[in-house]
């Protein structure tokens, strides 16, 4: 059947139809919709993990089974499962196994731009990286195959614009492999001194083993069109070459980016007058090329810094730019921001009007980091905020303590949140820690988590207690606050931060956008009252705005959250709607 | 053919998701090779927020660049200048009048250009502007500005009055074809 998927509903498809039976993933863009979708079919046991790490050991342990397997994450949730990855290419697998990671070139949503290939060439295991979605769908099933052939697991690497993009695909049915037989086996999997220094020898022969394949497969293909530029490429790079190049150059397109072939490189550039590498990201298929003694040019033309698009490939070729429109016109910037009715709002008005420095983490909430709240002084890594806290606090000592916090949503606390609020606890920092609970994974689109009560499928599930888990790893002072409060988050706030050891404040408020919190009817400024103070404005509702001097709210954004009105000084905003 | 190229922007949730898998649904059925490009995540937070369609023969690049759109469809009057360099010599514009301000304006930062509308016809840019929001509040709710805006682009296209209602009966729930019908009749005929 002909379908518009999208890049990771094209994995998913693949996947389902290779037979995989089990599937464990974290929710980050771009690579969230892989899961999502495969959570669809029947026939595969799919679930949301506390993190990567645990997502990419249930993988081991389906394969170890014997099952066909998947997980799947955004290029930083590979660093979290790196630790299994590396040893995994050791043992091996008995079930096939993918592990899908996306990477996100021009860092559309997310904290850096690191290139996921390193991690194959680190891990010393094959890589795939389709450039549409039929390839996506044809590469999630060829990579079993390829796992179990070669007793690997196997990296998919998607990107942003090949996991979001929509393009045509051709499926086929579900081809039920079964679950093989489990069989003890201690050398293999049994990753201690003795057993691991056997295994490297083997991973290293592996390696040899799919050079060779590299140099003809059906990953990698050459489009040979004339003789005078060569280009190789791979994933939307060549996507982009092709729309700015068309058929004046030949093409060699890598499918398998890891290991990378030599004889047919050096074979193919032999042909050419010149050779150029485009690849996003880094200059990794052209170091390549320049250890294998061939003279490219790539990453002096082609930047390591953002995405890549037909203009930027036709302006480094030295190809005349279309004609456009320029309007000399300033518009101004439209950032994402936090939501009407967001409960994270409150919380971050009280930091901000208290000036408490704050290490921010990584979710919907790191928004607060915008005008006009800007109540966040650091964002790094999922989790860093609480240990991070921790550290500044060490260094800075009691008076850091006083005015120091630290804010980090539900789903990332279970992620990796959770061991540094027992580093606090174990190694005493009066910390305190903030999380901001708004019962759902959000900024990746509403995935349930362990604090939820729901599974993947929406059936409920066992709820893990945030008031307990924190007092039982040793936080004796455990307050849950309305963020829509402002006066009580105050007073907590403030009480919190004085006390003599260290704290946690769960600022407990659902996600606005959740389909059973219903909204209340939009408020309005009674413009008699309002004296234009702009007290409302500092809350950054994008729901208020200013217009001919008096405040006004859009109705259409408008959740009835009364916040605002509490700020009012003249109540000028009121609830019932004057028709 | 060459390939042709519709951007669809506006502002993160004003319900661009379903023009864009309604156009490409059509496309497919027409017998083209289609690209829908689009990114989730943080960006659609309230920020602005992009759509590429691409249709012909072979598809290649899933996003559009300087100079290359063959329409832009705006679902709000700055984001329509925002885009503009995208837009081809002899592109057409279809954008809805709803203006919606952005957190620089909220907070006084920045001013909201009320004439970009004008400067981008001064420009000589083909420019077919409606006030969507009402026809889709007169079809029966608000979130409808996507299918009006949809069948004023319809206007332009070689596809029948038919088949984009036969694309609009298999991209929407059951219960809402028949205020989707209404809101693309409104468009159409304005």
């Amino acid at each position: 059947m002909k379908q518009l998927l999208i890049g990771n509903a094209a994995v998913a498809r693949g996947l389902y139809e290779a037979g995989c039976n089990v599937i464990s993933s974290y929710p980050g863009t771009p690579s969230t919709e892989i899961t999502e979708f495969a959570a669809k079919y029947e026939e595969i046991y799919c679930e949301w993990a506390p993190n990567e790490k645990v997502a990419c050991e249930v993988s081991f342990g389906a394969s170890l089974q014997g099952a066909r397997t998947a997980c799947a994450m955004k290029h930083v949730g590979l660093n979290v499962a790196a630790d299994p990855l590396f040893t995994l290419s050791y043992t091996g697998v008995n079930g096939g196994m993918v592990i899908c990671v996306a990477d996100d070139p021009g860092m559309h949503s997310s904290q850096n731009e690191q290139d996921s290939r390193h991690y194959a060439i680190g891990a010393k295991v094959p890589m795939l990286e389709p450039a549409d979605s039929q390839e996506s769908y044809d590469f999630a099933k060829k990579a079993f195959e390829l796992s179990e052939k070669y007793d690997t697991p196997v990296l998919l690497r998607m990107c942003t614009r090949i996991a979001h993009s929509q393009s045509i695909v051709e499926t086929g049915e579900r081809n039920e492999v079964g679950v093989k037989k489990y069989e003890k086996n201690p050398a293999k999997y049994i990753m201690m001194p003795g057993n691991a220094k056997k295994r490297h020898p083997f991973v290293e022969e592996r390696t040899a083993l799919l050079t060779e394949l590299a140099e003809d497969c059906e990953f990698n293909r050459i489009e040979y069109t004339d003789s005078k530029i060569g280009v190789i490429t791979s994933g939307a790079s060549y996507q982009y070459v092709k729309e700015a190049l068309g058929d004046s150059v030949s093409v060699y397109k890598l499918g398998l980016v890891n290991p990378l072939p030599v004889k047919s490189v050096k074979e193919f550039a032999s042909k050419m007058d010149k050779v150029y590498v485009i690849e996003e990201l880094d200059g990794i298929i052209e170091s390549h090329c320049r250890n294998i003694g061939l003279d490219v040019t790539g990453k002096e033309l082609f930047s390591c810094i953002g995405e890549f698009s037909q203009k930027t490939i036709a302006e480094a070729m030295g190809k005349e730019a279309k004609k456009a429109y320029d309007l000399a016109m300033e518009i101004p910037m439209r950032p994402p921001m936090m939501c009407a009715g967001c409960p994270h709002r409150g919380m971050y008005y009280v930091l901000a009007k208290n000036k408490v420095t704050v290490l921010g983490d990584i979710g919907c909430y790191t928004l607060g980091a915008m005008p006009p709240l800007t109540a966040l002084d650091s964002t790094l890594c999922m989790g860093a905020s609480i240990s991070g806290l921790h550290g500044f606090n060490m260094a800075g000592g009691e008076e850091s303590e006083k005015k120091s916090v630290c804010v980090i949503g539900d789903s990332t606390f279970m992620h990796s949140g959770v061991t540094g609020l027992i580093n606090i606890a174990y190694n005493g920092s009066n910390s305190t820690v903030i999380i901001l609970d708004n019962s759902i994974t959000g900024m990746t689109g509403h995935q349930q988590n362990p604090t939820t009560g729901y599974n993947i499928k929406g059936d409920p599930a066992s709820k893990i207690d945030l008031e307990t888990l924190c007092r039982s790893v040793g936080i004796n002072r455990v307050t849950v606050v309305d963020p829509y409060d402002l006066k009580e988050c105050e007073r907590v706030l403030k009480e919190e931060l004085s006390a003599d050891e260290p704290s946690v404040i769960i600022s407990r408020r659902p996600c606005v956008l959740l389909k059973y919190v219903k909204p209340k009817k939009p408020l309005v400024v009674n413009k008699d009252k309002c004296k234009s103070c702009k007290k409302c404005m500092s809350f950054g509702c994008p729901a208020i705005s200013m217009h001919d001097g008096k405040a006004e709210i859009d109705k259409t954004l408008c959740v009835g959250c009364g916040v605002c009105s509490g700020l009012c000084p003249f109540g000028a905003i009121e609830s019932e709607v004057q028709e | 053919m060459e390939t042709k190229n519709i951007m669809i922007v506006g502002v993160g949730g004003q319900g661009s998701l379903l023009a864009s898998k309604l156009l490409g649904r059509l496309l497919v059925d027409e017998g083209y090779d289609v690209k829908v490009s689009e990114v989730h995540g943080m960006s659609q937070r309230g920020g602005s927020v992009v759509t590429y369609v691409r249709y012909g023969e072979k598809v290649y690049s899933p996003i559009i660049e300087e100079g290359e759109a063959d329409y832009i469809v705006s679902f709000e009057k700055i984001e329509a200048a925002r885009w503009l360099s995208c837009l081809k010599k002899d592109g057409k514009i279809i954008v809805n009048t709803q203006q919606i301000d952005p957190m620089p304006v909220i907070i006084g930062a920045a001013q909201y250009p009320t004439d970009a509308l004008d400067k981008i016809a001064e420009k000589g840019a083909f420019v077919d502007a409606l006030d969507a929001l009402s026809l889709a509040e007169e079809a029966g709710s608000s979130k409808a500005v996507n299918i009006v805006l949809m069948a004023r682009l319809a206007k332009y296209f070689d596809i029948s009055y038919d088949k984009w209602i036969e694309a609009i009966e298999k991209s929407v729930a059951p219960k809402f074809v028949e205020l989707n019908k209404k809101a693309f009749e409104l468009g159409y005929n304005y």
